[in-house]
């Protein structure tokens, strides 16, 4: 989408990546290969998931443009930049709740905020407003103990939309809720999305998920995980999860995941029968 | 004495009563609790002090050696005698000079806590720095956490000679010896604490554009502190039993140098009493530190109902 062959890094995309690789202890015993050969353009503004079965490098690949972790080989950009550390463009959501204990929700929102040394009443401003955008706007004084599962996850949201990122990476953000809650997440999340403009990159192994949500769904290998498919979406959203395009992607992305599934199920049995 | 042990059954009874019959009314909850805990606490004490008393009613305990309760607190004016904490040594001071025993007792008691307390105090700072300073300088680490773990198994009986050599004798051997038996293996847990820190609680703040001194002094710092706080809590005990030792060797007046009076004048009845007095002190330091943890630390949940469940 919109790269541009000869000069590959100058393109205007949110994200790129070009044969990205990464193995985990590289040179060692224990090395084995995460990613390989990954290449990956995100528009600016655009919804895509990232579709695998468990342990397939996903979660390794968003960390990576995250610049939290280092490509073995391979190069990330972002808006023309090299990737080399992390910044507060790119914001990265996690499946765990990552709210600091010791804060209030207000607090954790501004957290980012406070780091930069911003005075209090700026902080303050910007925690209320972007607690407002995740309907949370009453609960500034509580504490995250005091909140639920999917407040909780709104909360780190708003702390991810208070640092105006340009690309929001978020880790199976839901995958620890009920059914229910999820989807109920998705459609907020839809909503923020639609109003900060931000690109997102989306991990998730829920094929339901990803219909949910994407403009484009990039299906992944087993280890070592590489790009197997990248199915593009049309739908308009909201999204009927019983419509007949809704349940053909369905089918199609079942079919792509199963193959995988399968492969990473005997690789695992195999690790475990040699150790 | 048969009239302490009807005093004792009624204290249980007592005591009893008020936990099985909680009225549902009045008390709010967190005073019944804490009440129920008191009453716990008593039954637990009187069954222990119950079953000594029994053990000198049929004979077993010889109440020479080991006197039950209500002979070693029965006459406390005539324990208090020895907690003198006069100069008597000195030229011109007579044998009777002095605070009164019972002031004494409270001056002896008020030196050997101060010295808990200080001791604890530097023990805390000193360790969380270093261990913070281990993890934060990889040279540092290099250079001081051999030596560290070399010298953590080592007794704390083993440092009492070299705390007289380098300070003699009064309050900074004592002090000291506190401060070495907790240093070393607190800059350990300090160090395995910052290990443990949640994952995701450094890359929020890494994608954040925190450097790496607001992560250890906003993220990490704030992380360890409940179990530190759990640490310092336990190691409160290691230094009551320290303290007692380095006192011993003679720091002009101490707890531990009323044991050690009570030895060599074979007077059981003082070396319980004594006992007693650090059993009491112990259980309020750590009651006192119990509320300073739960003060600070509010974000920390209670789990204890879990077991509860079982």
């Amino acid at each position: 989408m919109g790269s541009e062959p000869v000069q590959p890094f100058s393109s205007k995309d949110a994200v790129v990546c070009r044969a990205v690789s990464k193995t985990w202890a590289a040179g060692t015993a224990r090395a084995h290969e995460a990613l390989r050969a990954i290449d990956l353009e995100v528009a600016p503004g655009e919804f895509v998931v990232l579709l695998g079965p468990s342990g397939c490098g996903k979660s390794t690949l968003l960390y990576l443009v995250a610049g939290l972790e280092e490509t073995t080989s391979g190069e990330i950009h972002s808006f023309r930049d090299p990737v080399e550390r992390p910044s507060p463009d790119r914001s990265l959501i996690f499946q765990e709740t990552s709210l600091f204990p010791w804060l209030s929700v207000w607090q954790n929102v501004a957290f980012g905020l406070s780091i930069r040394g911003a005075p209090e009443d700026e902080r303050r401003a910007t925690a209320r407003e972007a607690l407002a955008r995740v309907g949370l706007a009453e609960a500034m004084h509580k504490r995250p103990d005091e909140l639920s599962g999917g407040m909780r996850q709104r909360v780190a949201v708003a702390r991810a939309l208070a640092m105006r990122p340009k690309v929001l990476l978020m880790d199976e953000p839901f995958a620890a809720l009920d059914v229910q809650t999820r989807a109920k997440m998705q459609d907020f999340l839809l909503d923020v999305w639609r109003d900060s403009g931000a690109s997102v990159l989306f991990v998730t192994h829920h094929i339901d998920e990803a219909v949910a949500l994407a403009d484009r769904v990039v299906v992944f290998t087993a280890r070592p995980g590489r790009i197997k498919s990248i199915i593009p979406v049309d739908l308009p959203r909201p999204r009927d999860p019983f419509s007949p395009e809704c349940a053909h992607l369905r089918v199609r992305l079942t079919g792509e995941l199963r193959g995988e599934v399968d492969r990473a199920f005997a690789e695992q049995e195999a690790l475990a029968g040699a150790a | 004495m048969s009239g302490n042990l009807a005093g004792t059954a009624g204290r249980l009874r007592r005591a009893g009563s008020s936990i099985t019959a909680p009225r549902p009314s009045a008390l709010p909850p967190a005073l019944r609790q804490a009440l129920s805990r008191l009453g716990w606490t008593v039954v637990s004490v009187g069954l222990f002090v119950g079953l000594w008393e029994l053990a000198w009613l049929l004979g077993i305990a010889d109440p020479r050696l080991l006197p039950p309760p209500h002979i070693f607190l029965g006459n406390i004016p005539d324990q208090a005698r020895f907690f003198n904490t006069a100069t008597r040594w000195q030229i011109g001071v007579d044998a009777a000079a002095g605070p009164s025993p019972y002031e004494a007792v409270g001056i002896t008691v008020a030196a050997t806590a101060g010295r808990v307390f200080a001791g604890l105090a530097i023990a805390a700072v000193l360790s969380v720095t270093v261990g913070v300073l281990v993890r934060y300088f990889a040279l540092f680490e290099k250079l001081t956490l051999p030596t560290i773990t070399l010298l953590s198994p080592v007794s704390p009986i083993a440092w009492l000679p070299v705390a007289i050599f380098i300070f003699g004798i009064g309050n900074a051997p004592a002090i000291f010896m506190v401060v070495v038996a907790l240093f070393f293996h607190m800059v350990l847990s300090t160090v395995s604490q910052i290990d443990g820190v949640n994952r995701n609680f450094v890359n929020v703040a890494r994608t954040m554009g925190a450097t790496k001194r607001q992560i250890y002094a906003r993220v990490i710092i704030p992380a360890i502190l409940p179990q530190m706080l759990i640490v310092l809590r336990l190691n409160l005990f290691g230094a009551w039993m320290v303290v007692l030792v380095a006192e011993s060797t003679g720091v002009g007046f101490g707890l531990g140098q009323v044991i050690m009076l009570a030895r060599n004048t074979f007077n059981p009845s003082l070396v319980f009493f004594t006992i007693a007095l650090i059993g009491l002190l112990g259980f309020l330091t750590d009651w006192l530190l119990r509320q300073v943890q739960r003060r600070i630390l509010y974000w920390v949940p209670q789990t204890t109902g879990v077991l509860r469940g079982l």
